[in-house]
């Protein structure tokens, strides 16, 4: 039981396939690679698609909480998308739904972005 | 005729035993025919009081030992996180929401919280340089639901 982590990258946008749990153990592996995808691809936005992600606890909300507010301050967006109910509760709990941009699907996700950038 | 169950399991401080000891509870509360909410819900609060005691009560040593129980008393699972960790000097403010005292880590704040919304009852005792054990109750519903 561990996580599987996909990029893609769309000119400057990172798309990022978490499949698998996210939590404190495998929290540092997304920190790591997402940061530097992040600054070496010279990435503007980020979809987070979280359709086979099977668990995720407080620590998954720690590292999207974090990659968050680096692109905030590179003035990019973040999309999260395809989130089952349970994960989608501790968005809720936590406050982040408000300031994340949820989509049903990949697709829409990065539809939503093309509108913005 | 009284439904009592318990098990105990004991593991070294290191994170990749969070999901061991996750599974492990969620895979002995089964016998209750819980729903997949109630399994999740369990799942998470266990992963979070066993992040804790190791990111908090061990502060990153992997030569710890955690300590979990469970026992089922009818339809109520109790679980019990304990170490012999740091133990947490002002148990209020820890169970503040998006308090954290690691923010350096990138860490939410929002376990305790977590803990309090998806079980019924959340206990922390906590001695500085003893250790903390946190006490968590949640009723099982589905099984009486199924019955009458």
């Amino acid at each position: 039981m561990s996580l599987h982590m996909e990029m893609e990258q769309r000119r400057r946008t990172l798309i990022v396939r978490l499949k698998g749990e996210l939590d404190h153990h495998t929290a540092d592996t997304v920190k790591t690679r997402m940061e530097e995808a992040i600054l070496r691809g010279n990435v503007n936005h980020v979809v987070l698609n979280m359709k086979d992600l099977t668990f995720m606890d407080s620590s998954g909300l720690g590292v999207i909480l974090g990659r968050y507010k680096q692109l905030s301050a590179l003035g990019g967006k973040m999309v999260v998308c395809d989130v089952n109910p349970a994960v989608y509760r501790l968005f809720e709990l936590s406050g982040l739904f408000k300031i994340l941009k949820f989509e049903e699907n990949e697709r829409l996700a990065l539809s939503s972005l093309e509108v913005v950038s | 005729m009284s439904a009592r169950n318990f098990m105990t399991l004991s593991f070294a401080s290191r994170s990749e035993n969070e999901s061991f000891a996750r599974v492990a509870v969620a895979a002995f509360v089964s016998q209750l025919d819980p729903t997949l909410e109630e399994l999740t819900d369990i799942k998470t609060v266990v992963s979070e009081a066993v992040t804790n005691a190791i990111i908090h009560g061990y502060e990153g040593r992997t030569d710890g030992v955690v300590t979990v129980r469970a026992e089922i008393v009818d339809d109520n699972v109790f679980i019990t996180v304990e170490d012999q960790g740091a133990g947490i000097e002002d148990i209020e403010l820890a169970r503040q929401p998006l308090y954290t005292s690691k923010p350096e880590l990138e860490r939410s704040g929002m376990g305790f919280t977590i803990m309090e919304n998806f079980m019924d009852r959340v206990e922390i005792e906590s001695e500085l340089g003893r250790g903390t054990t946190v006490r968590l109750v949640k009723r099982i519903e589905s099984k009486k639901a199924l019955y009458n």
